[in-house]
Order: C-alpha cells, then structure tokens, then sequence
C-alpha cells in the first residue's frame, strides 16, 4: 500500500523506521545533522472499525465444515461464524498473524460452502450470518487522509483490512445469491437500518469495496421488495446532502449505476415519486463540482427516464440549461455529450418546445474560446438525427443561431473551428438559401439594433439614477420641490396604465 | 412610524406623477427580464432604484407581484434579489408594509440552491424584526408555519432558522404551535431537515421559557443526539452548548450529562471530533464541578483517541481548558490528569496531531509557573523543537514569547540554535519564509550578543537565496533588526556585509544590495546613508545589466528625501541625468520619474 504524503511536510522517507523517536534533550550536540531525523513511516491509514476490545481470546483453527457429519454441520457453522466476528488490527501488519490466517481459512471456508453446498441456508443460521457480516462490514469510515481528495487526481486510501473484509463481501454476495437464500427470512435481519448502514459504507474511499457494496446493494434490491422505496429514498437523501451540504462522496457513480438499472425496471406510467426524483435530484447533480467522476452514470440515468418517458424531455432539457456551467470547460463538453445523447432520443414534438433556448445555449458553446467546447457543439451538425430536425425547424433555430455563428466565423482564433462553422454556414445555406439571405442581409441592422438598445439601456439608468437621487433629496428636505422632467422617454415598449 | 413616511412619500407622490408616465413598469420590467443574465443581474442589483422610482405604493402592486410571479431564474439573480429583499422596508412604505414583502421571500427560500435559501431566511429574519406584533402574527407567523409544513424538505429546513426570530414576541396560544412545528422538524424523515433543526436548536432553546426547555427542548435534544445518522449528532453537540447555560447544576446532571457523556464516547469520529472541538464552550457552561467530573476524563479519551483528527482537536484545546480550570488546585489536575498526556502526544504518530500540540504548548508554561516549566514543559517543548516536522518547530518558536516571561528564553536557546538553523536551511522555501519572520521576535528575545554570535550568518546567507521572496523577506528582516538593534549596530555588523555585495558576479546579489538600501536608509538615517551607500549606488548606475541600472535610479528615488540638497544636487542629479540618456527604455522611463519626483528636472 502506498504511503500518502501529507502536505506541507518535509519529504518523508520510508526507510530507517528502527530510530529513536526523540533523542533526550539535555544531550544537545548543537547542529543534528538532517539525517538523523529521518521520518519514521507515517501510518497511512487508520480505520475507526479497530477499536479493540482488548482481552481479545486465541482463535484455534476448527475442523473443516466437509469433515463433519451433517448432524454437526450447523454447531460447527455457527462457531466458525462466531469466530468470523473476530476483528483484526490490520495497521499493525505483524500483530496476531495466527489469529489472521485462521480467520482467513474460516471464511474462505464460509465462502466456498455457501456457494456450493445446498441445505446449508436454514433458518436458525440467518442471524449468525447478518451479526457476522455486520461486525465485519459496518464501521464508520476513516477520516479521508487527504481532506481536498480527488478521485481523479489522487490515488484512493486502500482499506487496510481488505484481505479479510473482501472475503465477507464475497461471502455476503453468494449468500444472497444462493439458490437456498429466502429473503422471507432474511428481511428480518436485513431491514432499513441495516441498508441505512450500507448505503453510507459507499463513501469508502476503496473502490474494490465499493463495487462489491453495488452489486450487494442491487441483489438486495432486487430480492427485498419491501425495501425498495426505502432504498431509493436513502439514495435521494445521500444525493441532496451531495449536492447541497457536502459536494463529498465517494460512491455517487456506484449508486447511479444501480439506478440507472432500476430505473430501467419503472412501470408506465411513471410514478410522481419517480418524476421528482429525476427533477429535483438527478438534474441538480449535475451542478456538482466533480461532475466528471459519475458523469457516464448520471446521463444514463437521465436518458433511461426519457426513453421512458418523453414528456419530461422538456423538464431534463430547461433543468441543464439552468445548471449550465459558466466557467469550467471541461463540465461543458459533458453537457454538450449528454445533450447529443438526449437529442438522438428526442421525439420532435419535443423538440420544438425546447428549441429555442437550446440553440441559443448551443451557440453560446459554439463561440467559447476554448476550443475544445466550441468543437464539441459544432459536432451537432455532425449527427444525421439533429441535423434533420433542424431542417424540419430551420425557421426557428437558424435565427437563434445565426448571428453567433457569423460573428465567430470571422473572430475565433482557432482556425478548425472556424473550417467547421464555415461547413455549418454552408449546410444553412443549402438547407434554406432564402432563410439564409434575408438572415445575412438583417445582420448587420440587428449589430446596430444592438448597438441602440444598449444606448438606451444606458440612458433609462442614467434618468433612474438621477431621479433616484432627487428623491432622495426630496425626503430629506423638508420641503417640496416640484419635481423638473426628465429628459424625454426612452425605448417605451408597451406603455402602461 | 407611518407618520415619519408620510413628509417623505407625501410629496414625492405628488410631484413623481410626471415621473410615473417616464418610467412605465414594462420598461423596468424588461431589463428585469432580460435575455442576458449578466444585465439581469445588474437590474436585480439596482432593485432599489427601480422601485425608488415608482414610489412606495407602485413599489407594492406592481413591483413585488412581479417578482413574486418570476422567480424562476438563475440562482446567481436569485441571491442578488434575496439580498436586495432584506433592505426594503423603507421602499415598501415602512414597518406597516413590511409584510408586502413576505410572498417573494417566501418563494425564495424553498428554492433548491441553499446560499439563494439561506439569503433568503437572513432576509426574512431581518424583516421579521421590522414587524409590529400583531403584523408579526397576523403574516409572518403563517409563512413560518407554511415553510414548516412544505413538500419539499427545502422549506422545511428555511423554516428552521425563523422559529427563533418570531418566537418571543408571540402570544402564548401562538407559542404553543411554533413549538409544535419546531418538534415535528425535529423528527422530519428527512435528514436534511434534522440537520437544520439540529443546528438551530442552541438558538430556539434561549428564547424559550425556562420550563419549556426542560419539558421540550431536552428531550428534542437527547433524540438528535443519538439520531441514526453521524450528521446530526453531532450538531446535537453544538446545541449541547446553548441548553447546558440555560440549566441548573441540577438539572444539567440529570437531563444533559448523560448525553454529552454519550457524545464523547460516540462510535463516529466526527461527532467525538465536534466534542472536542467545541470543548472549551461546553466546559464553560458545563461549570468547574462538572467539568473536573466528566470533562476531564472524556479530554483525556479524546487526547488518546484513535483517530488523529479528534487528537488533533483536543490537543488544540489544552491551553484552553488548562486556562479555564479554577485557579485552586489547577496545578494538581494539570500536573496529574493532563500532562501525562500531553507527553504521550509529543511523539505522536500524526504531524497535525503533534502541530496542534506544539502551537498551544508554549501556553502551559504560564499557568503552571517556572519550577514546574522547567521541570516538566521545557523537555517537551525541547523535544518538539528536533521533531522531523517542520511545522511542529515553527509553531513551538512562533510562540516563545510565553515561555520567555517565565524561565527567560536562554533555556532554550542551546536547542532552540539547531532548530533554527535546521529551518532556516530546509528544502521548502516557505518553511524557510515562516522562520524568517520570526527572526525580530527571536533577536529581541536572545539579545544582540547571541544574534551577533549565532543568528547574523544566517541572516545573511537568506540574501542570496535563490528564491526572490525568501530575497525579499530577508532585507525586510533586516530593517526590523535595525529598527530593534540601532544604527550603530547596523554600521558595524550589516551594511558592510550588504555593500559588499555590490561587486559580486551575480546580478541578482548586486541587484540585492540596491534592495537592502532601499530597506534600511531611513532606518539607518541620514549620515549612513550619504557616507555610505550612496557611493555604492551611484558606482552602480555604470553595471553591464540594464535591470541593475534602473532599480538604481528607483533606489535614487528611494532614498533621495533623506539625503540633503547638495548631495542631491550634486552627485544624484548628474547620475540620474545620465541614466535618463540610457540605450534602455526602462533605464531611461525610471531614471525620468525619480528625477520628476526628486524634483530635480
């Protein structure tokens, strides 16, 4: 496991652990040299599940579960669970190693019988099986060793206890996926709290664990109906404290993938329930600052609700406007992807609803100095399906473009996009040459309409400003002056009273 | 006060009617509308001035319908108006119209953004003041009970924060239900909303009657604290603060003892974090005979918990709590319940854990007096000053002083040398930065013999570091010890070593004395600097290096008010004259402006 170094540190070298850790005081020798204190390895890692019990007892290897009549398979079962429960100090590497392998033994034992052998799963074994999994899996989670963590720069803290913790997982996983399993029984000991428990080990900043808790997560979704609506609604929370609270944790793109399957699983007509979800939770997702490490889920997610249902087309569509990056490129192009996969379902009923604003927002992209953004909107004109609903639009969306695309034609420094605007122009023009002339001629009026608007946008202050100070004046004097006119009204557009 | 707005608005009425036809609502509307959200921006922000312009009455039926129908837009738009909201009364018509402005408001904070919600209740709770009882009851309660019963766990967690505002100016039978709404958030299903309540249940508990704190708001207490989610129990803790002031020594035992006891021993990191975080606000409230029963023993599990971050946090509050121990018998328990620890921490396994230590430490030494310093402190603080971490050096020297009024610094001085030599010379330049400031501090505390003797090397060498701001902070280090030193001192130990500078091959060291100059003319004063360094500086308006030649027409400039008018005259003038004829630009641009400024043109 890799050492992390902490920052603002001097560089810690791994080596030479034996030293002292502080020479005696009165034994100055004036200038130490710098290689007397090399660093003592710095414990990476700590996890708050070692909080020892400390008369800790000897664990003694039992006898193999194949050896044992099947009168005694159960006692014998329940001891090696027992002995299963057994936590180990795993920061210390050499504490207990007996202890260690015989745990180990047990569980792959535990492992192997209850995927292969039938009859194992009886009643009486469910609650030895959930206590066993539940001191193992459930603990809180360590502080993150690095508190501006990036899971796409940085390289994840491994759990340290994972030789055995992996093993509960795997035994986990084929207990509820064993033909025996019978969740009838078993929901009495899986209940909310303990999903409540395993949704929150998905901040585990291990991805190993974390993808064993997605595919437990999903058998347990798929195979406890009672639970279902409780598990979404735990996943909306773990989102909304996401997005609203925290902007950390470590397992969004897991749970988005398993939704992304029960999502798929929706009855028709969609539920309110649902609806919202995808409004108020998955749209505000995309807000998040690490947007790019569950990206590929979320759109998912988003396009399996359209394909659903494509009324709410128009919803996803003003809801990624909204949250339209301002200033990070890189969320830009992923929009811009998402978009493109958005658009390919679109129905074109749809579609004209939200065409307008869409485009102004494509054109927006397609003048970013950054070329990458620019690119990928132009990359529209590129796909048959969006092309042809432009055509179909073209009185609607070629203004919305328009003047954009001619401006950045003559002005983006770089000379690609300038080609691909060049190609786009020139589909206008074959698509609708009319259109495209009377936009062309109207171009330079609309720059000088511009122009004058600002003008007089600049005046209305100004007048407001001064008859805002006049009044001022007005309540503090004591007495009145009659207000003189202002200058003469500007852009009246639509009187009043 | 409709009296006080009746001068105002009276007449301003009368003579904006004028006004009115000039600026029909549509107008402002449109910006308000505008496509462009960086102009819908600047409108929202001029809000005031809109509505300045239509009058009070126009302000409300025409202004506030509209914003209250429009809210849907950027949330950038939306906290401007949020913000803007607040300060309105005034524009509205004063106290008797403050309620005109609680439908925007109340759409505002059940938004989904939480700056633009939280805006929002701020706003709201400032207005909230601004109403007279009756209006308070008659609109605000209601929007407050309306938040508090939403769909949508936005408005629910608004609600939170306007319990306490409304609350004590309330008629009991009113009362009654703002508690009952402030209970049933406490166990919303949903734990955002929890959280919320959690946080602000410190704040409601001090504006409720003495008994409705016992028989409601301890109760709310223990289930936060021990709710299922780590998130908010420990904001239980914060609110542990506000609810142990209100009680009696009594009643704190029974009711909230065994809860904080809980808290610290919390299976979650973060909830122990929080208590030891917030430990010197609970021991205060707590009192000394708790504090000596159940405090003590939970900091001294917190300074051996086995996470860093709780460590970290309680050694942060040693000094602290040692501080705010009843002055008999503090010694005792210092000595014996808190030091033991304190030694275990010195070696540490964490660097924040043993930093923490190492900024408060120091602070001990005046609580237990010299002998026990002496005794007990000073090999801590000698062993924290040779620990591997730069940091934990750094903060035990940055607070010397507090040992200094004790035991005087010369017991340290012989450990304290290496350290600083050992951070003056690390790797990172801004470890080598951090001991530089602190070199006044240290030179008035060791006295000039031992800085002459030990420490002026050192300062000397940082001149020629390789980094410029290490550069730059040594000769500003310079003018301080001049400053605490004297000239004299600076005639004989440092400007010679500074001049000599002037001729060595590197550009960047010569370019360094022209930087000392600059620094230490004025401290150094007016006979120093014209018998010695001004030659210095004119010899080097002649350097091969354009960049030498024009900080010495900007030293010029420098250091030309202290020089009398013939030496300016004299010697100044031609040099710069010349440097004004430089084949540089620059040379040619700085030499002008010192000579324009000098007055010398």
């Amino acid at each position: 496991m890799e050492t992390k170094l902490p920052p603002a540190s001097t560089p810690t070298s791994p080596s030479s652990p034996g030293l002292s850790p502080v020479p005696p005081p009165d034994k100055v020798d004036g200038f130490s040299r710098r290689s007397l204190r090399r660093a003592r390895p710095r414990r990476s890692h700590s996890s708050s599940q070692f909080r020892y019990q400390s008369n800790q007892q000897e664990l003694t290897p039992l006898p193999l579960l194949k050896d044992v009549p099947a009168s005694e398979l159960h006692e014998l079962l329940s001891r090696k669970l027992a002995q299963c429960g057994v936590m180990f100090d795993f920061l210390d590497c050499v504490a207990d190693l007996k202890g260690k392998e015989v745990k180990r033994a047990a569980l792959n034992e535990l492992v192997e019988c209850v995927g292969s052998t039938r009859g194992v799963l009886i009643e009486p074994v469910y609650p030895d099986i959930i206590r066993m999994i539940s001191v193992n899996i459930f603990r809180t989670l360590p502080p993150s060793e690095n508190p501006e963590f990036d899971p796409e720069e940085d390289e994840p803290n491994l759990e340290p206890s994972w030789p055995h913790l992996q093993l509960v997982y795997e035994f986990f996983l084929r207990f509820l996926e064993s033909p025996d399993f019978q969740p009838s029984v078993a929901k009495r000991y899986v209940d909310q709290k303990f999903v409540l428990m395993l949704l929150e080990l998905f901040d585990s900043e291990d991805p190993r664990e974390r993808e064993y808790l997605k595919t437990i997560l999903h058998r347990v979704y798929g195979k406890f109906l009672g639970l279902r609506a409780y598990i979404r609604k735990q996943c909306s929370h773990i989102f909304l404290r996401f997005i609203y609270e925290l902007e950390h944790f470590n397992g969004v793109a897991e749970l988005l993938e398993i939704l992304g399957s029960i999502i798929n699983g929706f009855a028709l007509p969609l539920k309110t329930e649902h609806k919202q979800f995808l409004v108020r939770v998955l749209i505000p997702l995309h807000s998040v600052k690490s947007l790019s490490v569950f990206h590929a889920q979320l759109a998912y997610c988003v396009v399996q609700f359209l394909e659903k249902d494509a009324t709410l087309t128009e919803h996803v569509i003003r809801g990624l406007l909204k949250y339209w990056p301002k200033t990070c490129t890189q969320k830009e192009v992923m929009f811009l992807g998402e978009m493109e996969e958005i658009l390919d379902v679109i129905e074109p009923s749809q579609f004209v609803k939200i065409q307008e604003p869409l485009f102004k927002q494509v054109a927006r992209c397609v003048s970013s100095p950054h070329f990458q953004v620019a690119e990928r909107a132009l990359y529209f004109w590129n796909n048959e399906y969006i092309l042809s609903l432009i055509e179909d639009n073209c009185h609607t969306v070629l203004p919305a473009v328009f003047g954009t695309l001619y401006q950045v034609s003559k002005e983006h420094w770089n000379q690609t996009i300038v080609s691909l605007i060049y190609n786009v122009l020139k589909t206008f023009m074959e698509m609708n040459g009319k259109l495209f002339d009377e936009l062309t001629a109207s171009y330079k009026l609309e720059k000088q309409q511009e122009q004058q608007k600002a003008r007089e946008r600049q005046e209305l202050w100004q007048g407001l400003e001064e008859l805002r100070l006049r009044r001022l004046q007005g309540t503090q004097g004591a007495k009145e002056a009659p207000l003189q006119r202002l200058p003469p009204p500007v852009a009246t557009s639509g009187g009043q009273s | 006060m409709a009296g006080a707005a009746g001068p105002g608005t009276g007449p301003v009425a009368a003579g904006g009617d004028g006004d009115d036809s000039l600026y029909p609502i549509a107008v402002l509307i449109d910006e308000l509308r505008n496509e462009d959200v960086q102009l819908r921006l600047n409108s929202i922000k001029k809000l005031s001035t809109i509505a300045l312009a239509l009058g009070v009455e126009r302000t409300r039926t025409e202004l506030l319908p509209f914003l209250t129908d429009t809210i849907y837009d950027e949330d950038e738009v939306l906290l401007a108006l949020a913000e803007q909201l607040g300060n309105f009364t005034g524009l509205v018509g004063g106290p008797d119209f403050a309620h005109c402005l609680l439908p925007p408001l109340e759409s505002l904070a059940t938004v989904e953004e939480t700056v633009v919600r939280d805006k929002a209740v701020e706003s709201l709770r400032q207005i909230s003041q601004e109403h007279t009882p009756i209006a308070l009851e008659a609109h605000f309660v209601p929007l407050v009970k309306r938040l508090a019963s939403g769909d949508w766990f936005t408005s629910r967690t608004s609600a939170c924060g306007l319990f306490s505002v409304c609350y004590p100016r309330a008629s009991n039978a009113v009362k009654a239900e703002i508690r009952q709404h402030f209970r049933s958030l406490c166990s919303d299903d949903t734990p955002m909303v929890r959280r919320a309540a959690a946080s602000k249940l410190g704040e409601f508990a001090k504006v409720l009657e003495l008994d409705s704190v016992k028989s409601e708001i301890v109760p709310l207490f223990t289930n936060l604290a021990s709710d299922e989610q780590d998130s908010v129990r420990l904001l239980a803790v914060e609110a542990c603060v506000s609810i142990a002031q209100l009680l009696s020594q009594e009643d704190l035992e029974a009711l909230v003892m065994p809860t904080l006891r809980q808290a610290a021993e919390d299976k979650s990191w973060r909830v122990r974090y929080m208590v030891a975080d917030k430990f010197s606000e609970l021991q205060k409230a707590v009192g000394p005979k708790i504090t000596l029963n159940d405090l003590i023993p939970a900091f001294q599990n917190l300074l051996k918990d086995c996470e860093a971050e709780v460590r970290a946090a309680a050694a942060h509050k040693v000094k602290e709590l040692c501080e705010n121990l009843p002055p008999e018998g503090r010694e005792t328990i210092i000595m014996n319940q808190i030091l033991p620890f304190i030694k275990e921490l010195v070696s540490d396994t964490n660097q924040h854990v043993k930093s923490a230590l190492a900024s408060v430490i120091m602070g001990l030494s005046t609580i237990l007096g010299k002998e026990n310093t002496i005794e007990h402190l000073l090999p801590l603080f000698l062993a924290q000053l040779k620990d591997e971490c730069p940091e934990v050096r750094l903060n035990i020297i940055s607070n010397l002083d507090c040992v200094n009024e004790v035991i005087g610094i010369r017991q340290l001085s012989q450990s304290l040398l290496p350290a600083i030599v050992e951070l003056a010379e690390d790797a990172k330049w801004r470890v080598r930065l951090a001991i530089i400031e602190y070199m006044p501090l240290l030179a008035g505390q060791l006295g000039v013999q031992f800085f002459d003797e030990k420490l002026n090397s050192l300062c000397m060498a940082w001149l020629v570091d390789h980094v410029y701001a290490i550069r730059e902070a040594a000769t500003n280090n310079l003018m301080k010890l001049v400053k605490k030193f004297g000239t004299e001192w600076a005639q004989n130990t440092i400007v010679p070593k500074v001049l000599v500078m002037a001729s060595d091959p590197n550009y960047l060291h010569r370019m360094t004395t022209l930087f000392c100059i600059n620094a230490l003319s004025e401290a150094c004063g007016q006979e120093i600097t014209t018998k010695q360094m001004l030659p210095i500086v004119l010899k080097m308006a002649g350097d091969q290096v354009a960049n030498v030649r024009f900080n010495v027409a900007k030293s010029l400039q420098k250091i030309g008010p202290i020089l009398d008018t013939d030496a300016l005259q004299e010697e100044v003038k031609p040099i710069l004259q010349k440097l004004g004829q430089d084949e540089d630009v620059d040379v040619k641009y700085f030499a002008q402006e010192a000579l324009s400024v000098l007055a010398l043109a």
